[in-house]
Order: structure tokens, then sequence, then C-alpha cells
């Protein structure tokens, strides 16, 4: 009876393993390569599979209709800025609210908590008004600031400073090492992990986004590369699928290697958040 | 800790709560002000009161969106809960094959959401892609899945599902590493074959994870949007409109800041129902897993 259920088990996950192949690494298939085709081949038979010869067309027209190097630049020195600007503020603001006593403490540390509730989606109409009113709207500094502070960044790094013990910030006080010094050379180091989760995350997710840059630009000067990817397909007709893939396979490649990477560092990002 | 210097907490503070306050704080305020009044971004504001909400429900705009949102929201997350715990108990199994596999599921939630709407609006083309194709190759009639205003929002929730199935796949998965072996020995020493096992343990223990998963996906679906302006433009005939999509749509196609606003607010309020419920999930599944 065992026997004959592990048998049936083993036969289950192998059937769940060739459908979740074909359900999930089908449709990467299916873009490489429908990028790697010519137009007559696609409008003569779309759906067959097999390029007869691996044709670079695609990328070269992509290259030639949209400045890739420019928007991957403008696209990373946001993600970037954004990450590392929400881990030099939060790293204060951490200290603050798990080590130091103050009148108000709990009302600080229940406002940034309710920042978890306030997303971009709510805010974006007002911020583009008053971004707008001081000239900065189609400026990095109007993709950047906004997300200067992660809530969560700012909660996540409360959290973990609260296990450190008091005692080595006050022999690092003996030493005459300054509260910065403090923050920045002794605290930062010991949370490696926690602030190496949130760079991940906050930069593959400010990498991916589509809604913030599509609100605030309007130029060509700062958008982002998900935008360019986007517009390849508004601005082709009809069937130039093999472009659109082509766009869809500089977009996904850095992210997807990124992930392939540092896998379990992304992986221990998420869960962290159960 | 007393602080160095009694300024030293709020110099600390200063630069998160200048952000929140101008970014998060104040604009909700701005928000709420605006829906009462009637703008177009171009001509100065002006008074209406609580016109533009009395629009939304005399022209059945917010029922329609809220309906349109809500039935995205629950089947993206019943079906993408159900597959990710199928899969996550599926490929619990040591060895590189089934990490690969594990890391592939994932890897869509990874990807960018304009990535996978693209790739998506071509294997659902009606003329060439490959799911058309497929089906016409087995005599079945191919939808037209995208321009079909009963059939759109639910092909772009299947679109969703296959992004998200991974994150709940990972969440359950860490759910199940939280399991202890010796309740699995316990049960079979009680004779309880593999279903009941699941049932009697694998299941109670992961409640909290699947409270957790269903809730967060819950209030992140609420707010789709990247998939609706990639692939259907919230159409055809508005059949895709959701939340958000009316919002963006209001201000920077029909400059209706004032109606966008106050679609805003209650776009707002849901996101706070849902977050209530959020935590009472989350309280009720860990007081259960507690008694089990």
């Amino acid at each position: 009876m065992q026997e004959r259920w592990r048998a049936g088990k083993l036969a289950a996950s192998w059937f769940v393993l060739l459908a979740v192949a074909l359900l999930w690494l089908g449709p990467y298939a299916w873009m490489v390569l429908t990028s790697l085709r010519t137009l007559p081949e696609i409008v003569a038979a779309p759906a067959w599979p097999l390029p007869k010869s691996i044709q670079f067309e695609a990328y070269r027209e992509v290259l030639h209709a949209i400045p890739v190097g420019r928007y991957f630049l403008n696209t990373v020195a946001m993600a970037l800025g954004i990450a590392i600007l929400q881990i030099l503020l939060a790293l204060p603001a951490g200290y603050a609210l798990a080590k130091l006593h103050f009148t108000g403490k709990k009302v600080a540390f229940a406002l940034v908590l309710a920042c978890l509730l306030i997303p971009a989606q709510v805010t974006f109409v007002p911020v583009f008004t008053m971004l707008g009113s001081v000239g900065l709207v189609n400026t990095m500094g109007a993709l950047v600031l906004p997300f200067g502070v992660s809530a969560l960044g700012t909660f996540l790094v409360r959290q973990a400073l609260l296990s450190v013990p008091d005692e080595m910030i006050e022999a690092a006080r003996l030493d005459g090492a300054s509260e910065l010094r403090i923050i920045y050379g002794l605290l930062a180091p010991m949370l490696r992990p926690t602030l190496a989760s949130l760079f991940l995350f906050s930069f593959v997710f400010h990498y991916n986004d589509y809604f913030w840059p599509l609100v605030m630009t309007t130029d060509d000067e700062v958008r982002t590369l998900p935008l360019a990817v986007a517009l390849l397909r508004e601005q082709g007709t009809g069937v130039r699928w093999h472009i659109v893939m082509a766009g869809n396979v500089i977009l996904s490649l850095p992210v997807l290697a990124l992930f392939a990477a540092v896998q379990r560092q992304i992986l221990r990002a998420v869960t962290a958040r159960a | 800790m007393k602080p160095r210097r009694p300024v030293h907490p709020f110099l600390f503070l200063a630069p998160t709560a200048l952000v929140l306050g101008l970014f998060f704080f104040w604009p909700l305020a701005i928000v709420l002000k605006n829906s009462f009044y009637r703008w177009d971004l171009l001509t100065p504001p002006e008074y209406v009161g609580l016109s533009n909400y009395a629009l939304l429900l005399s022209s059945g705009e917010l029922s329609g969106t809220v309906l349109r949102t809500l039935s995205y929201s629950v089947v993206v997350v019943t079906v993408s809960l159900a597959l990710g715990l199928g899969l996550a108990v599926a490929l619990d199994r040591p060895g590189r094959l089934y990490a690969f596999v594990r890391g592939a599921v994932f890897s869509a939630y990874v990807v960018s959401w304009v990535a996978v709407a693209l790739l998506w609006m071509w294997i659902l083309d009606a003329d060439g892609g490959l799911l058309s194709t497929l089906l016409r190759k087995l005599g079945l009639p191919a939808l037209s899945w995208l321009g079909d205003p009963r059939v759109a929002l639910f092909a772009l929730a299947g679109v969703s599902i296959w992004k998200i199935t991974g994150y709940s796949m990972v969440i359950f998965l860490a759910g199940l590493q939280d399991i202890p072996r010796s309740l699995y020995e316990a049960a079979a020493l009680d004779g309880a074959g593999p279903l009941q096992r699941f049932r009697h343990v694998t299941w109670p223990m992961l409640r909290p994870s699947a409270a957790f998963v269903g809730t967060t996906s819950l209030i992140l679906s609420f707010q789709a949007f990247d998939v609706v302006r990639v692939m259907t433009q919230g159409g055809p005939v508005k059949s895709t409109t959701v939340f958000v999509y009316a919002i963006y749509e209001h201000v920077f196609v029909n400059l209706r800041v004032g109606r966008a606003s106050a679609l805003t607010v209650v776009f707002f309020v849901f996101l706070l129902l849902l977050t209530a419920l959020q935590l009472w999930a989350w309280r009720l599944g860990t007081a259960r897993t507690g008694r089990a």
C-alpha cells in the first residue's frame, strides 16, 4: 500500500514537473524563438516555433528604433538611486526608532507603519502636480525622490536593530565614535543580510516599474526601458511581434540573470515579509 | 537608550519624515481636497462639493469599477493560491531538477509586468498567437481573448495568475520547511494516509502562510494597472477598466482631476478595508494554528 502510494506520488510529481515546464518555460521559449525570426517567417507561419535560421534582425531593429543603452542606463540609475537612498535613510531612522528614547517615538513609528497602506497609485496625482509646480516632472528627481524612503525598509531595519545589544553601542560611544559613525560604520555592516535583501527587492521592483515613470515622464531623456519596450508595440503596426519580443528579451534578461545569480537572497527578501 | 543629545533622534528621523510627509501624507490630504473640486489641470479648480461622488454613484461608474476590480482580484487570488499550494507540495523535493523548476515558476514574479503582458499578448494574439493556433489545430474554436468584453478581464486574470503563482508557491514552500517532521511521523504512526496527513498536518500548519499570501495578493491585485494599460487599455468597452486604470484615464486622458480624486478616495477606503481584513485573517490564521 505504502509502496503504491509512493510510486503514485512520484508519477504525480513528474507530471507536475512536465506541466510546469510547459506552462512556465514554454512562454519564455516562445518569446526567444519569436525574437530570432524575421517578419516574413512570422506572417507565413506564425505558430511554427522553430526558426529556419537564427536571425538577429529584430534586435538590430530594436537598437535602431530606440536608444536602448540610454534607457537601460536611465533605468539602472533610477533603481540604484532609489535602493541606495532607501538604505541610507532607513539606517538612522531605524536606529532612532529601535534604540533611542525620545518623546513621540510611538507616534513616529505608527506614522511610518501607516505609510505601508498608502501606495503610489493613491498619491500620484498630487505628487505629479506638486513636482510639476517646482519643475521636477521629467527629471530623475521625480523618479527617485518620492521613493527615497521605504516604510517597509525602515520597519525591517528597525526590527533587525532591536536584536543588537545596547552594550555594543555604549562601548562604541565610549571609544569616542560619533553617532553617524556608529550607524554607518558599526551597525550597517552588522545588518548586511537585511540590507542586501532590501537593496535587491527595491532594485528589482523599481527596475521593472511601469506606473511611476509612465505618469512622471513624457521626455525621452529620462524614459525608462519598460516604457520604451511597451511603446515598441504601440508604435509597431500589426504583426511585428519579433521586434516586440526582442525588446522583451532585452528588458527581461538583466533581471533574470540577476535572479539566477542571487536567487537565494531574492527568495529570502520575499519570504522575510511573511 | 538615552540619545547623546536630545535632538539626535529627531535629526535622524528628519529625512524620513520629510519624504513621508511630502510624498505620502500631504498628497493624501490633497487628494481628499481635490475630490471636492472640478479641475482640468489647465483652468483654476472650481469647488463643487460632493458632486464628483454623486456623479460616480449615479452614473454607475463606481459600482462597475468595484465589480470589475473585485472579480479580477478574487479570480487571481483564489487560483494563484490554489496553484501555488499545489506546486509547493509537489515540488518540495530535494534535487537540482526540482530546484530549477521552482526557479522557473518563480522567475515570472521577478520579470516586469510589461514583459509578461507583452509576451502574453503575442501568445493570445487572435491571428498568429500560440494559443489560438494550438486550439485551431485541435479543432477547437479560438476566442478573441482580449477583444471579447466577456472574456478580456479573465484573460488578464489568467496572465496575472501566471505571473504571481510563483510568489505564493515560495511562501508555501517556506511554510512547509517549518513543519516539524515529527508531526508527520506521529500521524503516520496513527495510521493516517497521505490525504489525511495533508488535511490534518500540512494544511493546518500552512494556514498562516495562506492567510498571508491570500491577503497580500488581494491587496496587490486590487492595485493592478500595468497589465491593463499594456494589454487592453481598459477595453473592450470598459470591460477591463479596474480602479487604478480608471483613475489614470480620468487624469491623463479626460483631464478630470476632481473625478479621479473622488475615485482615489473610494479606492483608498477599499484598501483600508482590505487591510483590516488582512489583520483579521492573520490573527485568525495564527490563533487556529496555536490550537492545532
